[in-house]
Parts: C-alpha cells; sequence; structure tokens
C-alpha cells in the first residue's frame, strides 16, 4: 500500500446500517501517516535541495521585472553581442538586450505553462485511470487501446502535431500538453485504482448503493492520492522539458518573450561563431529547473512509497 | 508462441489504426480548412480552393480518411503540399534517422549496460549513487541542451568534431561515423540512465535470487557466477527493454536532428511542421508508430524468446 489513509473497515457489529461503518482510528492513522511523511519529507536531502532550485526560479517567475537590473525587452542594436562582463552579466543576445534579464524574466512563462498543463493531464488522466481501472471489461479495452495510440509517438511529435493544427498559444500549449499527458497518468492511476477496487471499503460502498461516481470519486480516489501526486511532480518534470522542447523548435512560447528554449532556439545558429552566451546561459536555466523539479519528484516518492 | 505472436500484431495492428484515427481526425477537424492554414489569411479564396482540390481537402471527411490510409497502405503517402510525392521525403529520412540511431546505440548500450552492473555491484555506495542520479538527471534534460553542451565543448573549444551532422558528398564510411558522432553522443546523454536503471533493477534481481546463492554456495568463482547466473539473467530482459526504446528514439530526433541540420525523419517532421504541411506531416507521424510499434514487437518477441515463463507462460503474460 503506497499511500492515503487506510480503507475504513466494516466493523462487524455494523450489521444493516453500513452507511454510518467508519470507525474513527482511521483518520487518526491518516493524520499520523502524513505527518511522518512530511517529517521525512523535509529531511530528505533531494527534496530540500529541489524545493531550493525550483523555488528560486518561482521567485524569478514572480518578481522577475523588479530583480532583473535592465529591461528584458529592450533591444540595443549598437550593443549587440556583447561579450559577459561587468556591463552586461550573461553579455547581450543578437539584438542586444541583455541576457541576464531575460533568463531571469523566462521563468514565468515556462512556470505557468508547464504546471497548468500538468495539472489538467492529471485531472484528465485521474478520472480516466479511475474509470478505467473500476470498470475494467470492454471500458477499460478500449480506453487502453486508445492510451497505447497515444503512447505510440514520441509526446513532443504529437503535441508538433496538434500545434500545427491549433496555431501555438499559451493556451494551445497547456491543452495539448495536458491531453497527451493525460493516457500516460491514467496508466499509473489505473494500477493503483485495480488494488484498490478488491478492497472492502469498496464493496461496502457498493453494497449500500452508493452511486458509482461518488465510489470512484469519494470513496477511491482519496486513497489513491498518494500516487497521484507523485506522478503529478513527475510529469510535472517532464511537462518543463516537453514545453522547453516546444519552444526551442519554435512552436511553444512566442517571440518576443524572453523564454529560455526560445533563447536557444534563436541563438544556436551562433555558436559556431564563437556567440556561446545567449545560448549557453538559458539552457543551464532549463537544465537547473528540470533537475530541481526531479529532485522535488525524487523526495516525494521516496517518502510516499515506503 | 503462435498465439501469442498473433495477439501481439492483434493488438499492434488496432494501436495503429487508433493512431492513423487521431492523427488525421486530430489534424482535420480542428478549426480552419487546410487550404486556408497552408496558405495563411491574405490568400485569394481561390487559390485557397484550389489547393483544397488539389489535396483532396473539398471530399468528405471520411473520404479523404479512407484514401490517405488506403493510399497508406499500398506504400503511396500522397503529395505534399509543394507537390512532392511524401514517400520521396519520408523513406529516404527514414534511413538518415536509423543510421544515427544505429551509432547510438552500439555507443549507449554497452555503456548502459555496465554502468548498471557497476551500480548494482556497489548498491548504496557513492559510485552507485553517481551513476543512478547523474544517468537520470542527465535524461531528465532536454536534448537541445545537450546538444548545444556538447557543440561548444567539442566543436567550439576542443574543435575536435564538426557542429553539423552533414557530411560532404561523397564522404566515407569513417568520416560519415566522425559527422555523426556528436549528435550521437547527444543521444547516449539521453539515453544512458534509461539503459543504465534498467540493468541496474535487473542485476540487483538477479544477484538476490535463490540461484546466485546457489551458486555461490557450491562454490563456483565469482566471476562464473557473474556471467551465467547474473548477468544472462538480469541483461536479456534489459535488451529486450531497450529495443522498445530504439523505435521511441527513431521519432525523437526532431531536436537533434534540427540543431545538426541531419537530413533524418525527424528534420523532415520539423520541416512539414513549419510549412503546415499536413500530408507530410501525417504521413511522417504514422510512419514514427509503425516504426515504434515494430520495435515493441521485436522486443516482445526477443523477451518471449529469453524468457521460457513469457513464453509458455499463461495468457496475460
Amino acid at each position: 500500500m503506497s499511500a492515503g489513509a487506510p480503507p475504513p473497515s466494516l466493523s462487524p457489529s455494523a450489521g444493516g446500517d453500513l452507511a454510518v461503518a467508519v470507525p474513527p482510528p482511521s483518520v487518526d492513522d491518516a493524520r499520523l501517516a502524513s505527518r511522518e511523511r512530511w517529517r521525512l519529507l523535509w529531511h530528505s536531502k533531494t527534496f530540500i535541495a529541489g524545493v531550493v532550485i525550483v523555488g528560486f526560479w518561482i521567485l524569478c517567475a514572480i518578481f522577475g521585472k523588479a530583480i532583473a537590473p535592465k529591461d528584458p525587452f529592450a533591444a540595443d542594436p549598437l550593443n549587440s553581442l556583447v561579450s559577459p562582463g561587468s556591463a552586461y552579466w550573461f553579455g547581450t543576445d543578437r539584438l542586444g538586450r541583455d541576457v541576464f534579464s531575460r533568463v531571469i524574466v523566462g521563468a514565468r512563462d515556462i512556470l505557468i505553462v508547464a504546471p497548468l498543463a500538468t495539472l489538467l493531464g492529471t485531472v484528465l488522466g485521474t478520472a480516466l485511470g479511475l474509470i478505467t481501472g473500476y470498470f475494467r471489461g470492454a471500458v477499460d479495452d478500449v480506453l487502453s487501446r486508445i492510451i497505447d495510440a497515444f503512447l505510440a509517438v514520441p509526446v513532443v511529435i504529437i503535441a508538433l502535431l496538434a500545434i500545427v493544427a491549433l496555431g501555438p498559444s499559451k493556451v494551445a500549449l497547456i491543452i495539448v500538453i495536458g491531453v497527451v499527458f493525460a493516457p500516460i497518468i491514467a496508466r499509473t492511476v489505473r494500477a493503483a485504482v485495480l488494488s484498490e477496487r478488491e478492497l472492502e471499503y469498496v464493496s461496502a460502498a457498493r453494497l449500500r448503493n452508493e452511486r458509482t461516481p461518488y465510489i470512484l470519486f469519494a470513496e477511491i480516489l482519496p486513497n489513491v492520492m498518494g500516487p497521484v501526486l507523485v506522478e503529478f511532480t513527475v510529469r510535472l518534470g517532464y511537462a518543463v522539458f516537453t514545453v522547453a522542447t516546444l519552444s526551442f523548435l519554435g512552436f511553444g512560447i512566442q517571440p518576443p518573450a524572453p523564454d529560455w528554449g526560445l533563447q536557444v532556439f534563436e541563438h544556436f545558429g551562433l555558436i559556431s561563431g564563437g556567440y556561446w552566451w545567449p545560448v549557453l546561459f538559458p539552457a543551464a536555466a532549463i537544465a537547473s529547473l528540470v533537475i530541481g523539479v526531479n529532485l522535488l519528484a525524487d523526495g516525494l516518492t521516496q517518502a510516499f512509497e515506503r | 508462441m503462435p498465439k501469442f505472436l498473433a495477439k501481439r500484431i492483434g493488438l499492434g495492428l488496432i494501436t495503429l489504426w487508433l493512431l492513423s484515427v487521431l492523427v488525421f481526425f486530430g489534424a482535420s477537424v480542428l478549426p480552419g480548412d487546410v487550404g486556408r492554414r497552408v496558405l495563411g489569411p491574405f490568400a485569394s479564396q481561390q487559390a485557397v480552393d484550389a489547393l483544397n482540390h488539389k489535396l483532396g481537402a473539398d471530399q468528405p471527411l471520411l473520404q479523404q480518411y479512407w484514401d490517405w490510409i488506403s493510399g497508406f497502405l499500398r506504400g503511396d503517402l500522397g503529395t505534399s503540399v509543394n507537390g512532392q510525392p511524401v514517400s520521396d521525403i519520408i523513406w529516404p529520412a527514414l534511413g538518415h534517422s536509423v543510421k544515427l540511431a544505429v551509432l547510438a546505440f552500439i555507443i549507449v548500450v554497452p555503456l548502459g549496460i555496465l554502468g548498471g552492473v557497476v551500480a548494482a555491484l556497489h548498491e548504496g555506495k557513492a559510485s552507485d549513487r553517481l551513476i543512478s542520479v547523474g544517468g537520470l538527471s542527465a535524461t531528465a534534460i532536454p536534448d537541445f541542451v545537450w546538444a548545444v553542451l556538447a557543440i561548444l565543448v567539442f566543436s567550439l573549444w576542443l574543435n575536435v568534431l564538426p557542429s553539423t551532422a552533414q557530411w560532404p558528398d561523397g564522404s566515407g564510411f569513417l568520416t560519415q561515423i566522425k559527422y555523426l558522432l556528436l549528435p550521437a553522443l547527444c543521444l547516449v546523454f539521453v539515453l544512458f540512465g534509461y539503459i543504465a536503471r534498467m540493468a541496474r533493477a535487473g542485476t540487483i534481481e538477479a544477484l538476490d535470487a535463490d540461484y546466485t546463492r546457489t551458486a555461490v554456495i557450491k562454490g563456483l568463482p565469482q566471476r562464473t557466477v557473474m556471467r551465467r547466473h547474473v548477468l544472462r539473467n538480469s541483461l536479456l530482459p534489459t535488451i529486450a527493454v531497450v529495443a522498445t526504446q530504439a523505435g521511441y528514439l527513431i521519432g525523437g530526433l526532431v531536436v537533434i536532428e534540427l540543431i545538426f541540420n541531419y537530413q533524418g525523419i525527424g528534420l523532415a517532421l520539423f520541416r512539414a511542421a513549419e510549412q503546415k504541411d499536413f500530408p507530410v506531416l501525417e504521413s511522417a507521424v504514422l510512419v514514427v508508430g509503425v516504426v515504434f510499434l515494430l520495435a515493441t514487437l521485436a522486443a516482445d518477441i526477443l523477451y518471449s524468446v529469453l524468457n521460457p515463463r513469457v513464453r509458455l507462460g499463461s495468457e496475460d503474460a
């Protein structure tokens, strides 16, 4: 059992009146377990490192313009491609914009799009996973095949196709990545539901004639929240990866936004000319954010799968 | 075995069919007609109608889908927006991508397995943490970040490898390898952690197994135990899983091929996306799906050949 409160078991004395058979101790147990998990998390070096890195970029995303020493959008053609120094810490890009300011402010778009896309994917995927895991049979077979079809092509390719059809925008990015991630999340949730549905509290709910949506979302869902949370953070790492990649390909966040992937895309052709700074610094920013999110996910996974 | 195979192939075909439906209707049902999307908002209605007619986009959707998918089955992938046959674009590109992927796998599979086995033998120690955490972090970082770093280091600062994969015409085999080495290196970074993790898990499981303990207790030399009992059981499934990854890789080359300007299927996809060339885009995505499912099938067969429990076992294996 990976997560959540232990299922409220049926006390034998409850007899016919099953609806009130929720033994109080389980609530305390749940609180204890959750406190224990938080204690574990705050003692995990990987989790703390993740919090520090991701926290730093969140601060940049919120207060970016206030922190940045220069205007990230101000072009200055006379000072284009100035190498890093005291005037421009990270140098300037091909339009003479300050790379340091653009890296700081560039945290914003990706930190809006990636979490929202992951949230959408998690909500859709969890619903899908609950349904496929609970009903099994024909519903499960059909949905599983559709999930397989989604998974037969790399996420970036499917997303590329959809973005080309929809036209690139932040909303399109969120929807496309969310929808593409949903089947992957559904697969994990489904596995968790498969073991849950055999437990007594589910048959009890069924016996007392609860409606199916109630059983799915009020009974089973709270007990699979652990895997859902872990899946959310793991997918968040992939979402950052995917948004950055799509932006790099020119199909994500659009110019003149100081997005990191976009900055790399706009300048990678200049590397062989020796202009490495407009590429290296945003690339390092992406790498640090992805690693930070993965450290968070790693810490959570360890705390929840104990 | 034949039953198992038939089931796998059948499921694969259903998956492919669903993928084709997803791809086709995903690209077609969305707002705006194809001609308008290709030519932009300022093109004359006449030009838009003409292009729609040329592409068959003025037919009913189901008719279009049937034309596309029946053509695909006959090996006719249709015509691109520029009037070039799609097959002329996709097949040579696929060949290029396979070349790059094969080189990357020749490098990364032995490295990854070695890394995984070393990590398993030192489970919990510093070298294990380094290989496992380092490998997974490397996998998590987007490939274009690795590509620009690789170009910076090997091409700009050390000046030992070319920053493009496009070798001069008429280059010999070794020159081609030299041009492919840098993009392959990026794939090595991306794949190493994944393969090492598989090999590590398999090796740890095999080291823990009863047959290994028996072999040790009956006094076999450690080398023999490793070779005959541990590695044989841990690596063959790893290799089968790697085969699945190979299929995935072919379609995942968009970024690397763009940065190194390599004329593979990824770059073909990217160019088609830029030009909103839906005929190329749709067929290329489906081809990528076919390659992936073939690789998965190969992996399944390999796995079942190597693992008698699957070969002879129950239906749900």
